[in-house]
């Protein structure tokens, strides 16, 4: 709020290294929500994280290797066996499903929660050498971002009371 | 019900965590101190989650009922 000095705010950091629709929404969730509690959010986008930064998101899932998961379907929890989600298109019909699956459930989409973060004041840093390494563009990035290294998160995870990696 | 006449009303209807929070938040921003926000939602974790905001960010929880099956809740802008 206008009136809280943003000295004496509690302040979290968040290193976000997973792309993928479901994986994005555990840092996006947390990190809006504590903007909301008033508490004072770093978000530091490193390897695969780092596309959670690029201003057209088009994010998937898949169900190779993921034991855990399961979908519901017709009353039931369905999974599916990798045989299946290796065969071509699989991924994307599964993201698809996902995305429908959220919208049903008034779940926000990941472009509306990054909004909602950008809008809170979420400090954004998108980490220099995965720019490097896998040749991304700034450019192609959302406004209001930095760019910076390990220090620069540190500087930030040592004055902070919550600092988590997902 | 709340007796209190509240001075914004949000609908948050068919939202999910973290949306009613959020909405919350953004209405209570341009609330003055002393103003009351009545606000309605259908996550089930919405009770707890009121609770814990209200009690994190200083802002008064007044109330909270059940109208049907939507959570109702009061919440005074104290901070």
């Amino acid at each position: 709020m206008a009136d809280v000095d943003i000295g004496n705010a509690k302040k979290m950091t968040i290193i976000c290294t997973k792309g993928t629709l479901d994986w994005a929404y555990p840092p996006f969730i947390l990190a809006t929500t504590a903007a909301a509690m008033d508490v004072d959010v770093t978000m530091f986008f490193t390897f695969y994280g780092l596309g959670l930064l690029d201003k057209k998101l088009n994010l998937g899932v898949t169900t190779l290797g993921n034991a855990s998961m399961r979908m519901p379907m017709g009353g039931m929890q369905m999974a599916m066996p990798n045989m299946i989600g290796m065969l071509p298109g699989v991924t994307a019909g599964t993201s698809v499903m996902m995305k429908n699956l959220i919208k049903k459930k008034g779940v926000a989409s990941i472009e509306d929660l990054r909004e909602a973060a950008v809008l809170s004041d979420v400090r954004m840093i998108g980490c220099q050498m995965t720019i490097d390494l896998f040749e991304k563009k700034t450019e192609n990035m959302i406004d209001g971002i930095e760019i910076g290294g390990a220090a620069t998160w540190m500087e930030s995870a040592l004055q902070s009371d919550i600092n988590l990696y997902m | 019900m709340s007796d209190i006449t509240p001075d914004v009303v949000l609908d948050t209807k068919g939202l999910n965590c973290p949306l009613p929070i959020l909405k919350a938040k953004k209405a209570l921003k341009g609330m003055e101190n002393g103003q009351n926000l009545e606000l309605a939602s259908t996550d089930p974790g919405a009770v707890k989650d009121f609770e814990a905001f209200c009690r994190a960010t200083g802002n008064k929880l007044v109330s909270h009922w059940m109208d049907g099956e939507v959570f109702m809740f009061m919440i005074e802008r104290v901070v």
